[in-house]
This record gives C-alpha cells, sequence and structure tokens, in this order.
C-alpha cells in the first residue's frame, strides 16, 4: 500500500510538472518550452494508448505508427478539404485508426510472440508505403496544413492554448486507462498476459479481449497522431514509419511498462534527451541508443520504476 | 518484346529474392537457435555494403572490398553477440526489440559519423560489368545473374553445413533442445557466437553485393530487414527452408507486382490514373500475400518443429 502512494505521489508531481512548465513559459514569454512541452504531452498520448496493448496486455506492438500516422493524415486530409474543425476531426481520426486495428489486429492477434512483432511491424509499413506512393496527399513530400484546425471558443494558433488541449486529452486518456486497468476487461486483459491456458480454463476466451485492447489502444495513439499533425501543422509518412514505432515503444520502456504514468514519464524523458543530447551534437541518436541499451540491459522497471520501487509485473 | 521484358523482371524478382534469402538465413537462423529477435541485422547489412565501398575505393578492388564485407560484418556480429545479445538470451521479445532497436541508433548515428551523411558509391567490377543474351533475344546484367549464382550457392552451402557438417549437427541439437547439448559437453556459448557471427556475415554478404546495383547509404538496412521479416513470417520462423521460398516468393511478388499492375490497371483506367493506382496497391501487395497466407497458416508455410 505504502508503495502505491509513493507511486501516486510521482505521478501528481509528474501531471503538475507537465503543466507548470508551460504556464512558467508563458509567464517568461518562452513559446519555445510550450512547445517542447506540447510535444511531450502529445507523444505521452501516444504512448498510452500503445501502453494498453503493451503494458496490460503484453501486446509488443511494433507497428502502433501506423495508427499515429493514420490520424495524423486524418487531420491532413479533412483539412485539406476544408474541415477544419477538431471536434471533427478527431472523431475520423479515432474511428479509422480504430477500424484499421481491428483489421490488422483480427489477422495479427492469430499469431503471438515475435510472429506478432513482425507483423505489426509489416502491416505498418505497408500503410507507410502506400502512403509514399500515393500522390494526391503529397506523397514523400507530405502534407502541409496552412492553419492549425480550430477547436470552438478557443483560439489554437496561441501554443497555450493548444497546449491546454494536449494536456486535457492526456489526463482523459490517463483516467480511461485507469478505468480500463482497474475494470473487469482490464483484470482479464492483464490476465491474457500472465496466463494465457488459465485464464481460459475459466472461461474467458483471450483473443476478443486482446482485439478490443488493440483497438482501443490504436483509437488513443490515432488520436495523439491528429494532434502531432496539428502541432507541426505538417503530415509526412515519416510519422508511419518504423523508427516511429520503435520510438513509441522507446516510450513506454523508458518511463515504465504498464505503469499508468510510465509513458508520461518516457515522453519527457525522451524530449529531454532530444532536447538537450540534440543541443549537445547532432548524433545525440547514438547517445539515445546506449542510454537504452542501460536502461533494458540494467534498469528493467524505466523511470517510474526506480523512484517508485521494484516493478509490480515482470 | 514483352516477353524479354517479362523475362527481365522474373530474372530481377529473383535477384531480389536472393538478396532477401542472405537477409533471411540469418535472422531465421539466429531466431531458430538462440530464440533471438535481432531488428540490428539491418545495420550489419549495412555494415557490409559501407566496408566493401570503403575498402574498394581504397584499393581499387571489389573483391577485395567483399572480403572486407564478410569480415567486418562477421567480427561485428560477434562483437555485438558477446557485448549485447549474450545477456539477452533469458529476456522476453519486448527486451529483445528495444536493446536491438538501440544498436541499430548505435550504428545509424556511429556510421553516420564516420562516413558523413552522404551516400558512397559502389561499381560493379569490371570481370562482372555488361550484359549476357538470354534465349528469346533479352539481354541481362552479368552482375545481377551472379548475385542469383551466389544467392543459390550459399543456400546449397548452408545446407550441406547444417545437414552434413559436425558444426550443423550442434546447430541442429542447440534448436531443439539446448540445456541438453550444453549438459553434453558442447560449448554453447561459442556455438551461439559462431551462429551469430555466420547470421552476420551472410547479412554483410547481401549487403555488400547490393551496395553495387543502388548508393550505400545509412538506413539502406531497415527496409531490407522488414522484408526479410516478411519473408520470414511467411516461410516459417526458423526453418532455412522456409526462408529460400519466402524470399523467392516476397522477391518475385514485389517485382512482378509493380511491372504489372500499373500496366493492367492502365488498361481500364488509362495510363497516368492506372499507373498511379497500380504503383500504389503494388507497394502494398506483399504485404497482403503475407497476411492471406497467415490467415491460413499462422505460422508460416513450413512450420519449424520447435
Amino acid at each position: 500500500m505504502k508503495r502505491m502512494r509513493g507511486e501516486t505521489l510521482i505521478n501528481l508531481l509528474l501531471a503538475g510538472m507537465l503543466l507548470l512548465v508551460p504556464l512558467a513559459a508563458w509567464a517568461l514569454e518562452e513559446p519555445f518550452y510550450i512547445t517542447l512541452a506540447t510535444r511531450v504531452a502529445i507523444l505521452a498520448l501516444a504512448a498510452v494508448g500503445l501502453n494498453l496493448a503493451l503494458g496490460l496486455g503484453g501486446l509488443v506492438s511494433f507497428g502502433h505508427a501506423a495508427f499515429f500516422g493514420i490520424g495524423g493524415y486524418a487531420a491532413g486530409i479533412l483539412a485539406t478539404h476544408g474541415s477544419d474543425q477538431m471536434l471533427v476531426i478527431w472523431p475520423v481520426a479515432v474511428v479509422l485508426s480504430g477500424f484499421v486495428a481491428l483489421v490488422t489486429g483480427a489477422i495479427s492477434l492469430r499469431t503471438s510472440g515475435v510472429y506478432f512483432i513482425m507483423i505489426t511491424l509489416a502491416f505498418a509499413q505497408m500503410i507507410y508505403y502506400f502512403a509514399i506512393s500515393w500522390p494526391a496527399y503529397g506523397g514523400e513530400d507530405g502534407l502541409s496544413l496552412s492553419l492549425r484546425n480550430a477547436f470552438p471558443g478557443i483560439g489554437t494558433a496561441l501554443p497555450l492554448n493548444f497546449f491546454l488541449i494536449c494536456y486535457a486529452l492526456l489526463i482523459a486518456a490517463l483516467y480511461l486507462f485507469a478505468r480500463i486497468r482497474d475494470s473487469r476487461f482490464g483484470a482479464a486483459l492483464q490476465a491474457a498476459r500472465q496466463n494465457e491456458v488459465r485464464l481460459a480454463a475459466v472461461g474467458i476466451a483471450p483473443f476478443p479481449i486482446r482485439l478490443v485492447a488493440f483497438v482501443l489502444s490504436g483509437m488513443m495513439t490515432g488520436l495523439a497522431g491528429s494532434l502531432f499533425a496539428d502541432l507541426n501543422r505538417f503530415v509526412s509518412p515519416s510519422m508511419l514509419s518504423w523508427q516511429m514505432s520503435g520510438e513509441l515503444i522507446v516510450l513506454v520502456i523508458l518511463g515504465g511498462t504498464g505503469r499508468l504514468f510510465g509513458p508520461v514519464a518516457g515522453a519527457m524523458l525522451f524530449v529531454l534527451f532530444e532536447s538537450i543530447l540534440g543541443g549537445f551534437t547532432e548524433h545525440w541518436q547514438l547517445l539515445l541508443g546506449l542510454i537504452l541499451l542501460g536502461v533494458v540491459l540494467f534498469a528493467r522497471g524505466g523511470l517510474v520504476g526506480l523512484l517508485a520501487g521494484k516493478a509490480r509485473h515482470g | 518484346m514483352q516477353t524479354a521484358l517479362l523475362i527481365e523482371q522474373i530474372l530481377n524478382g529473383l535477384q531480389f529474392g536472393v538478396m532477401l534469402f542472405l537477409m533471411a538465413a540469418g535472422l531465421t537462423l539466429i531466431f531458430g537457435v538462440m530464440g533471438v529477435i535481432n531488428l540490428a541485422h539491418g545495420s550489419l547489412y549495412m555494415l557490409g555494403a559501407f566496408a566493401c565501398a570503403a575498402v574498394a575505393a581504397a584499393t581499387g578492388s571489389f573483391w577485395l572490398g567483399l572480403v572486407a564485407s564478410l569480415a567486418a560484418a562477421a567480427a561485428a556480429g560477434a562483437i555485438v553477440e558477446l557485448l549485447v545479445i549474450r545477456r539477452l538470451y533469458d529476456r522476453d521479445h519486448l527486451d529483445q526489440v528495444l536493446a536491438t532497436f538501440a544498436l541499430i541508433l548505435i550504428f545509424s548515428e556511429g556510421t553516420r559519423w564516420l562516413f558523413g551523411s552522404f551516400p558512397l558509391y559502389l561499381d560493379i567490377p569490371p570481370l562482372l560489368s555488361g550484359a549476357v543474351d538470354l534465349p528469346g533475344g533479352a539481354r541481362y546484367q552479368l552482375y545481377r545473374l551472379a548475385i542469383i549464382v551466389v544467392g543459390i550457392a550459399v543456400a546449397i552451402g548452408l545446407y550441406l553445413l547444417i545437414a552434413k557438417t559436425r558444426l550443423g549437427m550442434r546447430i541442429r541439437a542447440g534448436e531443439s533442445d539446448r540445456e541438453m547439448i550444453a549438459a553434453l559437453g558442447v560449448d554453447i556459448r561459442t556455438l551461439y557466437t559462431i551462429v551469430f557471427a555466420l547470421g552476420a556475415a551472410l547479412a554483410g554478404l547481401a549487403g555488400a553485393m547490393v551496395g553495387a546495383l543502388q548508393s550505400v547509404q545509412v538506413g539502406m538496412g531497415e527496409p531490407v530487414l522488414i522484408l526479410a521479416f516478411v519473408v520470414i513470417v511467411i516461410g516459417g520462423i526458423g526453418s532455412i527452408k522456409g526462408a529460400l521460398v519466402g524470399a523467392a516468393l516476397v522477391g518475385l511478388v514485389d517485382t512482378l507486382g509493380r511491372f504489372l499492375l500499373p500496366l493492367s490497371f492502365s488498361f481500364f483506367l488509362g495510363p497516368s490514373q492506372g499507373a498511379t493506382v497500380g504503383a500504389a496497391l503494388a507497394s502494398m501487395l506483399i504485404y497482403v500475400v503475407m497476411a492471406l497466407i497467415l490467415a491460413f497458416r499462422p505460422r508460416g508455410l513450413f512450420q519449424a518443429s520447435t
């Protein structure tokens, strides 16, 4: 119980920090840091989605960039056709990425282990190559959004306002994640990760549970993708690339797999590394690789695990 | 004329398939024997290409470059196995994915650091430049034919190695029961290092040979790696025969799809529209084939016994 309270404290601290940094940056008129914090919030949202499949369900999806990119393209394509309302774009992004997750999940969840990793990767590549070779929406060059999409009553062009929208969605997603984790469905999903045979023996088929989790996971990541497109006012096939899928996994692991705020901590660390190491050397990915290798080999609980004590599962 | 073009495309598909086989054979061997999923295999491919290009540029000899690529990839493979992969045998696949993803970052940035961001170029060796006449009036690049021959030779060599030699026997034994062969006094750790270096050398060879056909640059390995994943998923993970069949299938389907689909769609939709739709669909074709095969055989065509 004490350990749980420790983690809750860290979670509140992380949530507070992510909110306070941009507010302080706004007061000090440093919009660059607001953009960085928005990036953290969006990447964290995408990673919360992945954490649902990966952390709770143990489904190592190496293809979540597909959903991220689909969300991004939904925002970009709708905006080029003059539909610039976030409240329209979000549902479209969520439904589209959910649909793709349903189809690809139904095929890839027939397999497990290494097959699942490779197949999710392959499906993401398929969509990546489709985006590259389909010239109508920019092809390889990507698609620019002339203006950030609009939200009723809030001026999204102001960095702080846009950050607050992303932050609110992140908190909502975290709440949803916690509710799912503690629900009967969540219990079944985690049981499917820990012992599939035992779950089947108590009369619950693992396949539908996993499929629903995979679809929900894809939806959240898709929503994050549409925000990411709005943040950069640009969508390109790189959002769909395998590197993006890898980075999303890294976010989840850096922070701590299956932990509620793991993705938030992971996204903070990642963006921090990116901007600090990136300012220090252009070869910052070499250092990131070394750090990541160190985390995998020696610190398996991630940041939240290091701060809040031993991982509850493994 | 059309038949000549078709024969050329079929040969291109085979050449592509052979290259995929060299990658997939190493991957599937490493997975079959050690149970490790190695994302950094594409980096070893890149390393082979860079070693070949650098040595060929320094000495003027493609053949020295080829030897260098084999040596560099095998050495890098052995070092990586000793330092990193060895610690991952008992870990779950997620840790393996992450650690080898980290290796990709390290290899890619390291190579960019050493060689810069500009691509290197590697010339086809004079001995193999030029073209040969094929029956039916087609002419085909000799170098690509040589790649196909090398690939077939490697496939036969691998078969003989695994089926007929003592090392191959140990590899097969390691696949089926690693505790038992360790108990029988075989040094399993050295065996793993050898298998990993062997797989790495095959990837390096593929990289060096392809390096003369396209530019040698950072990031060249991963698209091939992902296709090699498709190959071994189709063929069945751990099965070399599956890798061979899967590689030929993927190579042919991809190349012919890119050739035939735009043509056939132009027939219905008109040239420009048809070419666009055809090209977009062709880029997805192998993944559709993979999905279809998995829908009927979730563990691949030649499911390994494990």
